[in-house]
C-alpha cells in the first residue's frame, strides 16, 4: 500500500517538528514526574499518616477475639446435693459470614439433621440481633450422637457449620426448688438491649442468663469472667493459630440454707394442695424450706421453653409459675395475734391480769355492727391473753385493738417486717400490707375507723402478709425479738455470708415468757387450737393457727362451706416454731381454701420439724 | 511495491562511552540501559510474585516462562527495520479491526466478555495486538503529514484512534478500550495537537459526563466509579477489593511486614492478589521503601524511552516512541492508582510484575520496537 502524498515529506519541516516534539516530551516527562509525585502522596498518606489505622484493620480481619465463656457457678443445697448443675450438650451453628449460600446450607442441614421451622425462625431472628461479625449463631441445641456423627461425616461440604460442645444448665431437682433457684434461658433481645458494652463483652460466648430465682438474683456471682482467645483466620474463616490464651474464670458456687429433705417432706405435705411452706432457721436466718406449690420443671426453660408448654404453664389455674412464698399475698388471720399480744404487753394496754367476758362478738359504742368471733357463744366470761391466744379467741383481740389504737399497733407490727420486703435474696418479693391511718388517707383517701383496727387485730381487712413474711414475724418471736433479714445463702464460692439483723426489738423478757408458753399451749394444752399435732411429738412445739377469709361474708350470712366453690374456702395458715426453750426453727404455712389452719396448715408444721430434729441428730452422728 | 529510498549515511558513532561494547550492542540492535531496567524489573517482580502467589513455584515457573518468551519476542523485534514496520502498519491496523470483528461475532466469552479468539490450542486477543497497531499506525499516518497538524488531519488520526476503540469497549473491555485510545492520543499529542484543542476537548469531556452517566455507561461501570467514590458503602460486593487493597497498602507502613509476611495477601483477604492487585501485596510486605523503589525503577525506564524517542532521527520512530513509553506509564499510573483506590476499577495489570503472559509478551514487543528505534538512530534523515 502506497501513501497518499508520499512527496509532502520534503517540505517537511524536520526542525520545527523535532522542537515542537521536544518541547511535548518535556512537558510530557514534567506531567510524569508530577503524577509520580501524586501516586507517592497517596501512598505515603496511606502507609505513613494513616498507617495506625490501617494496620488496625488488617488485624481486625485476621485476627478474631473467640470468647470463651466461663462456667456457671452450681448451686448446693445445705448438704452438699446439686440443684443446678451444668452438663454438656451439643449445639450446632452457623458463621453466616463463612457460608456462600446460607439458605442453601440450612436446607442441607435440614436434610442431614431435624431442623423445625421453629429453629429456622429462631435462627434468623438471632442473625438479626445484635452481634460480632464472625460469630457462630446456634441453629440446633442438644444433638444426639448420630446427628453429630451424621454432620461430621458431611463436614466438608458444609461451610461455616460448626458443632461445639457447651454446657448448658440442668436442675437435677426439677420442680422441687423451681421457685428458688429459679431457672435460666436464653438471653433475648430485650436483655441484650440493655447491656452496657462492659456486660456486652462479659456475655459473649454465653447464650444463658439468671430469669428468676437465685439464678438471676445472684447472676454476675453464678456468671464468672469470660476468657478469650486470640486466634487468626484467614479469609475464609479458617483459624490458622491462636496468638493469645485469657482462661475463663468459673462463675462462684452457691452452697444454700435450703435443705432437699425438708423440701421434699414440705411438698409431700402439701401433698397435691395449692400453697406455701417456708422454714427459717432462727439462729441465723437462713432459710430452710421454701416451698410454692404447685411448681413446674425448670429444665423446661432452660433451651427456650415450647409455646405450648408455657401456655400450660401460663393459663393453670393453679398458677404453678406464681411464687406463693414471697409474692402470695394473704390475710394473715389469727397469726398475727402473738405479735400483737406482745405489743399490747409492751404497750401496758394489757397486762397478765387483764382478762374480759365474751359472747361471742364485740360491739363498738354508737356502730350497729356486730364484730363477730369464730366461736359461736365466745370463749367464756373469763378470758386473759394466754387463753385468747391458746384457742384464739378475737373478741379479745377486738377490745384490745380498740384500746391500743393503730398508731400503736402499726410501728409494734413494723418492727416484724410486716408491710415491707423482707430483702431475701430472690427477686420479684411482694411486700404486703401494714396498713396504717396515713396510709389509708393516703390511698383510700378516708379517714382511719376504730373498726378499722378490730379488723387489723384478727388478721383481716387491709392486712397482706406474704408467707415468707410471716416466717421472718415467727423467727423474730421465736429469738426473742431479733428480726434477722431472710437469706437462701449460706456461702457464695468461699465467702460465707453475714447474718443481718434488721431490728432488736425491746420486749421486757417476760412479756416473751409469757407469749412463747401462750404458743406453746396452742399446741400442747388440751383447748389449743392445734393440740392434735402434739400427739407423739418429741420436743415442745409453739405455733398459732389461722384462718383467712376469701370472700367477704355479710354481716348476717354465716360462712357456709357447703354452698361455697372450693375456691372460696378459707385459707388454712399456721405459724410455729421449735423447740421452745431454745427456738432452733421457725415456720408459716399457708394452704390456699385449706379450711382450718390448725387441721390443714398444722400438720404440715409438725412434720418439717420433725424431719428437721431427725436430720440434725444425724447429720450430728456422722463423723 | 517500490521503494522510493531515502540517502541516507552512516555518521561516524559520535559517542563512545560505551567503546567496542556500544558497537556490539548496536550490531545486537538492543539497548543495554533499556534492557538493565527491564531485568531488574522482571527479578523484582518475580520476588513479588512468589510472595503474591503464597510462595507457588509452579506460578513463578510460569511467570519465568512467559518473560523468556517475551524477552526473545522483544529481541527479535528490536531486530526490525523501523522503515518496514512504518510501511507495513495499516496491514497491521486493518487486521487488528478484522479480527476484533471476529470477536464480537464468534468470540470466547471469559467472565462474561468476549475478548478471546481460540485458534485450538492458543487464544488469542485482538485487542492486545491492537496495543501495538494503533501507536504504530497513528504514528505512522503522521509521519506522512507535514506537522503541526491540521484539522483534517487530526479528524482522520482519530478515526484511527476511536474504532478499535469503540469496538473492544463493545466486547465490553472499557479498560482497555481506553488505554489503546490513551496511546493514540498520545501519538497525536506528540505530533504537535494545537493546545486549544487539548483544552476545548477537555472542556467537552467535561460536560458530557452527565450525559454518557445517563445514557452510555451499563451498570457495572456506573457501579464501579460509585464504588469508588465510597468503597466503605458496599463493604462486601464491589468495594470489597478496594477496602482490602487500601487496608494492605495502609498496613505495610514505612519498612512493610517483612516478604512472605503481608496478612492480607497471605492469608487470602486481598483478591486478585497476584493479577492486579499485586503492589498492594508488595506495599504490604515491603512497605513506602518499596513502592518507592518500584516507582524510581519505572521512571528510569520511562525516562530512558523519552530519551531514545527523543534522540531519534524522524518523525515516525519520534512519536512511536514517545507513545510505548507514556502508554507505558498510563499503565502504570492506573494500576497503582486503582489499587490505591485512586481511580476506577479497571482491569489493569500492572506492567512487569502481574501475573499474565500475553500482557507481558506485548509489552516486551513495544520494548522491542523502541530498542529498534534506539538502534536506529544513527542512520540520519538528510
Amino acid at each position: 500500500m502506497m501513501w497518499a502524498g508520499e512527496q509532502l515529506h520534503q517540505f517537511k519541516d524536520h526542525h520545527r517538528e523535532a522542537r515542537v516534539f521536544a518541547v511535548r516530551a518535556a512537558i510530557s516527562l514534567l506531567m510524569v514526574v508530577a503524577l509520580f509525585g501524586v501516586l507517592l502522596a497517596r501512598y505515603y498518606r496511606l502507609q505513613v499518616t494513616d498507617h495506625e489505622v490501617y494496620a488496625t484493620r488488617s488485624d481486625r480481619n485476621r485476627i478474631h477475639v473467640r470468647p470463651i465463656p466461663p462456667n456457671r457457678g452450681l448451686i448446693y443445697d445445705a448438704q452438699g446435693q446439686l440443684l443446678a448443675d451444668n452438663r454438656p450438650t451439643f449445639t450446632l451453628s452457623v458463621v453466616s459470614e463463612r457460608t456462600s449460600n446460607l439458605e442453601q446450607t440450612l436446607d442441607h442441614l435440614a436434610d442431614l439433621i431435624e431442623v423445625s421451622e421453629r429453629d429456622r425462625e429462631n435462627f434468623l431472628k438471632r442473625l438479626r440481633q445484635r452481634r460480632r461479625p464472625f460469630e457462630a449463631v446456634p441453629l440446633r441445641y442438644r444433638l444426639t450422637e448420630e446427628e453429630i456423627s451424621r454432620i461430621a461425616v458431611n463436614e466438608f461440604e458444609l461451610e461455616g457449620v460448626e458443632i461445639e460442645a457447651q454446657l448448658t444448665r440442668a436442675y437435677p431437682k426439677g420442680a422441687l426448688f423451681a421457685h428458688t433457684v429459679g431457672y435460666v434461658g436464653r438471653i433475648n433481645e430485650r436483655e441484650l438491649s440493655s447491656f452496657d458494652q462492659a456486660t456486652y463483652e462479659r456475655y459473649s460466648g454465653t447464650h444463658s442468663i439468671g430469669k428468676i430465682g437465685l439464678e438471676r438474683y445472684y447472676e454476675s456471682e453464678l456468671l464468672g469472667q469470660v476468657g478469650s482467645e486470640n486466634i487468626e483466620t484467614n479469609a475464609h474463616g479458617r483459624v490458622l493459630r491462636t496468638l493469645e490464651f485469657t482462661d475463663p474464670q468459673p462463675g462462684k458456687d452457691l452452697y444454700l440454707f435450703l435443705d432437699s429433705r425438708l423440701q421434699q417432706v414440705a411438698v409431700d405435705q402439701l401433698d397435691g394442695r395449692r400453697g406455701s411452706v417456708v422454714a427459717i432457721d432462727v439462729k441465723t436466718g437462713g432459710v430452710l424450706a421454701m416451698v410454692s406449690a404447685p411448681a413446674y420443671d425448670p429444665n423446661l426453660f432452660v433451651n427456650g421453653i415450647s409455646y405450648k408448654d408455657y401456655r400450660a404453664l401460663n393459663e393453670s389455674r393453679d398458677l404453678p409459675l406464681f411464687n406463693r412464698s414471697i409474692q402470695g399475698q394473704y390475710p394473715p388471720g389469727s397469726t398475727i395475734k402473738p405479735m400483737l399480744g406482745l405489743g399490747g404487753l409492751e404497750a401496758g394496754v394489757v397486762d397478765f391480769d387483764t382478762h374480759i367476758s365474751d359472747p361471742g362478738y364485740y360491739q363498738l359504742e354508737n356502730d350497729e355492727r356486730f364484730y363477730r368471733d369464730w366461736k359461736k357463744g365466745g370463749h367464756g366470761r373469763r378470758v386473759d391473753l394466754r387463753q385468747a391466744i391458746v384457742e384464739s379467741c378475737d373478741t379479745f383481740f377486738y377490745d384490745m385493738a380498740f384500746r391500743m389504737g393503730v398508731d400503736s399497733m402499726h410501728p409494734f407490727g413494723d418492727k416484724f417486717g410486716l408491710g415491707e420486703r423482707t430483702r431475701l435474696d430472690i427477686p420479684s418479693e411482694r411486700p404486703g400490707l401494714w396498713p396504717s391511718r396515713e396510709w389509708k388517707e393516703r390511698v383510700r383517701g378516708l379517714h382511719w375507723f376504730p373498726g378499722d383496727s378490730l379488723n387489723i387485730s384478727i388478721g383481716q381487712g387491709d392486712v397482706l402478709t406474704t408467707p415468707l413474711q410471716l416466717a421472718v414475724m415467727t423467727s423474730t418471736i421465736a429469738s426473742r425479738g431479733t428480726h434477722l433479714r431472710p437469706r437462701l445463702v449460706k456461702q457464695l464460692g468461699n465467702q460465707v455470708t453475714e447474718r443481718e439483723v434488721v431490728d432488736q426489738i425491746e420486749v421486757q423478757s417476760q412479756y416473751w415468757d409469757y407469749v412463747h408458753s401462750a404458743m406453746e399451749g396452742v399446741v400442747h394444752s388440751a383447748r389449743g387450737t392445734a393440740h392434735r399435732i402434739s400427739r407423739g411429738i418429741g420436743y415442745k412445739m409453739a405455733g398459732k393457727s389461722g384462718t383467712a377469709q376469701v370472700v367477704g361474708i355479710a354481716q348476717d350470712e354465716e360462712y357456709d362451706a357447703d354452698k361455697l366453690d372450693e375456691r372460696q374456702w378459707d385459707h388454712a395458715l399456721f405459724i410455729g416454731f421449735a423447740p421452745v426453750e431454745d427456738p432452733q426453727i421457725a415456720i408459716a404455712i399457708i394452704v390456699e381454701n385449706g379450711e382450718h389452719g390448725s387441721s390443714a396448715a398444722g400438720p404440715i408444721a409438725r412434720e418439717v420439724f420433725d424431719t428437721y430434729f431427725a436430720t440434725q441428730a444425724e447429720d450430728n452422728a456422722k463423723p | 511495491m517500490k521503494l522510493s529510498q531515502d540517502f541516507v549515511r552512516q555518521l561516524p558513532d559520535s559517542r563512545h562511552h560505551f567503546g567496542r561494547q556500544q558497537g556490539l550492542w548496536q550490531r545486537l540492535h538492543v539497548d543495554p540501559i533499556l534492557l538493565l531496567i527491564l531485568l531488574a524489573l522482571t527479578c523484582f517482580g518475580l520476588v513479588v510474585l512468589y510472595s503474591a502467589s503464597g510462595q507457588s513455584e509452579s506460578m513463578v515457573k510460569r511467570q519465568f516462562v512467559f518473560f523468556s518468551i517475551a524477552y526473545c519476542v522483544m529481541f527479535v523485534v528490536a531486530q526490525l527495520d523501523m522503515q518496514m514496520v512504518r510501511r507495513w502498519s495499516p496491514w497491521l491496523y486493518v487486521g487488528g479491526i478484522i479480527l476484533l470483528v471476529l470477536v464480537i461475532l464468534i468470540g470466547v466469552g471469559a467472565k462474561g466478555a468476549q475478548r478471546w479468539i481460540s485458534l485450538g490450542v492458543v487464544r488469542f486477543q485482538p485487542s492486545e495486538a491492537m496495543k501495538i497497531a494503533v501507536p504504530v499506525m497513528t504514528a505512522a499516518y503522521f509521519s506522512r503529514r507535514s506537522l503541526p497538524p491540521k484539522f483534517t488531519d487530526i479528524v482522520v488520526s482519530m478515526i484511527i484512534i476511536i474504532l478499535p476503540a469503540v469496538l473492544i469497549f463493545m466486547q465490553p473491555d472499557l479498560g482497555t478500550a481506553i488505554l489503546i485510545a490513551a496511546s493514540g492520543i498520545i501519538v497525536v499529542f506528540m505530533a504537535g495537537l494545537p493546545w486549544r484543542y487539548i483544552f476545548g476537548s477537555l472542556a467537552m469531556i467535561c460536560i458530557s459526563i452527565w450525559p454518557m452517566w445517563h445514557w452510555v455507561m451499563k451498570d457495572y461501570q456506573k457501579q464501579r466509579v460509585l464504588t469508588l467514590l465510597d468503597p466503605e458503602a458496599d463493604r462486601l460486593g464491589a468495594g470489597w477489593n478496594i477496602i482490602q487493597s487500601k487496608t494492605a497498602i495502609g498496613s505495610g507502613g514505612l519498612h512493610g511486614k517483612g516478604l512472605f509476611n503481608g496478612t492480607q495477601s497471605q492469608l487470602d483477604f486481598l483478591p486478585e492478589s497476584h493479577t492486579d492487585f499485586i503492589i498492594a501485596v508488595m506495599a504490604e510486605e515491603l512497605g513506602l521503601i518499596g513502592v518507592i523503589f518500584l516507582l524510581s525503577l519505572y521512571l528510569l525506564l520511562i525516562a530512558r524511552g523519552l530519551y531514545i524517542a527523543w534522540t531519534s532521527q524522524n518523525t515516525f520512530n519520534r512519536l512511536l516512541a514517545g507513545s510505548i513509553t507514556l502508554t507505558f506509564f498510563v499503565y502504570v499510573f492506573v494500576n497503582i492508582g486503582m489499587v490505591a483506590g485512586m481511580l476506577p476499577v479497571v482491569g489493569v495489570p500492572l506492567p512487569l510484575v502481574s501475573l499474565g503472559g500475553t500482557s507481558i509478551v506485548t509489552l516486551m514487543t513495544s520494548f522491542g520496537l523502541l530498542m529498534a528505534i534506539a538502534t536506529e538512530k544513527k542512520k540520519v534523515v538528510a
